[in-house]
């Protein structure tokens, strides 16, 4: 019984460790370009998948918490029907950037095996420590989820209030702040805020 | 026994119907439901909030300014208060917001403080930003200066 299995996995092993005797070149070259498009697409699908609000909300933490609070703001529901779903902000557009968030978000992956923040006292507790999280994301990046939409090249200072275009044309236009700085707490509550700058 | 209950009976009636007359008439009552209590009516549209960003003159001193632009979303509970995130007096040097009144820095023995007061902390329980609506009922105040203008005319 294990000589056999043996056996079967010694074979195994010379087809894999000298392919091109067993196999033609071109089967091989054909086969492993029709495999890489499968893997490739496949993984590319997959990360898809974790990049939809359904899976976000999937987790109840996400739903009763973050989720509810976007309801009630701007990013969710407005008078033109455009809307920003959770990747939207929280995961970058760009591939190499996007992969880097992935691995972090294996952190994540932990938190909700372990609970961490699984009661509505939990996630207030870390609240801070997540914003945090974000913020600095958003500050090191320059808010650049917020300019996949919002693109400072395009804001017509016209159609803004007073005090919307007078932040806007001179903090902003000339790099010295960044969306974060201001517009903390648009999208969810905020956490205490006490020594925050700015606050 | 029995006439007793009668008569008793007769007094409740009678009561009732003094009471009935007395109350007011259903078309002299006031009320903001315009249609049977069974029908859920289509509510009124509703009205913009005047974001001018324009200063608005106080009806009498003590007035507590309006707020003049809008206030959606703005978080003001334990952990924070987004007003003071412009009108804080460290931060109007970059917001060139009106700092909110000193009186909000003192506490009931006037002690000032190096924060907003406790009891001055609930922005909205005294300012509010207006409606450009039309008013349901008339408004028939006076300005004190008109009033003191019109008695001044009166007396001498």
């Amino acid at each position: 019984m294990i000589s056999k299995l043996l056996e079967n996995l010694k074979l195994i092993w010379k087809v894999l460790n000298r392919p091109s005797v067993h196999y033609s070149l071109g089967f091989l070259t054909l086969g492993g370009f029709v495999a890489g498009v499968i893997f490739w697409g496949g993984f590319n699908t997959a990360l898809e998948v974790t990049n939809q609000e359904q899976f976000c909300i999937g987790c109840h933490e996400m739903e009763n918490n973050v989720y509810e609070e976007l309801k009630t703001t701007i990013h969710f529901t407005n008078r033109s029907g455009v809307r920003a779903t959770c990747p939207d902000c929280h995961v970058p557009h760009n591939w190499t950037d996007k992969i880097a968030r992935k691995m972090q978000a294996s952190k994540e992956v932990w938190g909700k095996v372990f609970g961490t923040i699984n009661t509505r006292e939990k996630f207030e507790a870390k609240r801070r420590h997540l914003a945090e999280n974000e913020w600095n994301r958003l500050k090191a990046n320059d808010s650049l989820e917020c300019r996949n939409c919002h693109n400072f090249d395009y804001m017509d200072f016209t159609r803004q209030s007073k005090r919307a275009s007078q932040m806007h044309s001179t903090s902003l236009a000339s790099g010295e702040k960044t969306c974060i700085d201001c517009h903390k707490g648009i999208a969810h509550q905020l956490p205490d805020m006490a020594g925050v700058e700015g606050f | 026994m029995k006439a007793g209950k009668i008569l008793s009976m007769i007094a409740l009636l009678g009561f009732s119907f003094s009471l009935m007359a007395a109350s007011v008439p259903e078309e002299k009552i006031a009320t903001l439901r315009l249609a049977p209590i069974e029908v859920e009516p289509t509510p009124p549209a509703m009205q913009k909030v005047i974001n001018s960003d324009v200063k608005q003159v106080r009806n009498y001193p003590m007035q507590p300014p309006v707020i003049p632009h809008r206030i959606d979303g703005y978080q003001i509970d334990l952990k924070v208060n987004k007003c003071m995130q412009c009108h804080a007096r460290n931060s109007t040097g970059h917001s060139q917001a009106p700092m909110v009144s000193v009186t909000h820095y003192m506490d009931r023995e006037n002690n000032f403080l190096a924060s907003l007061s406790p009891r001055r902390y609930y922005c909205t329980q005294c300012h509010v930003s207006q409606l450009d609506a039309k008013i349901l009922v008339e408004n028939d105040f006076v300005d004190v200066k008109e009033l003191m203008k019109h008695s001044s005319t009166t007396e001498h």
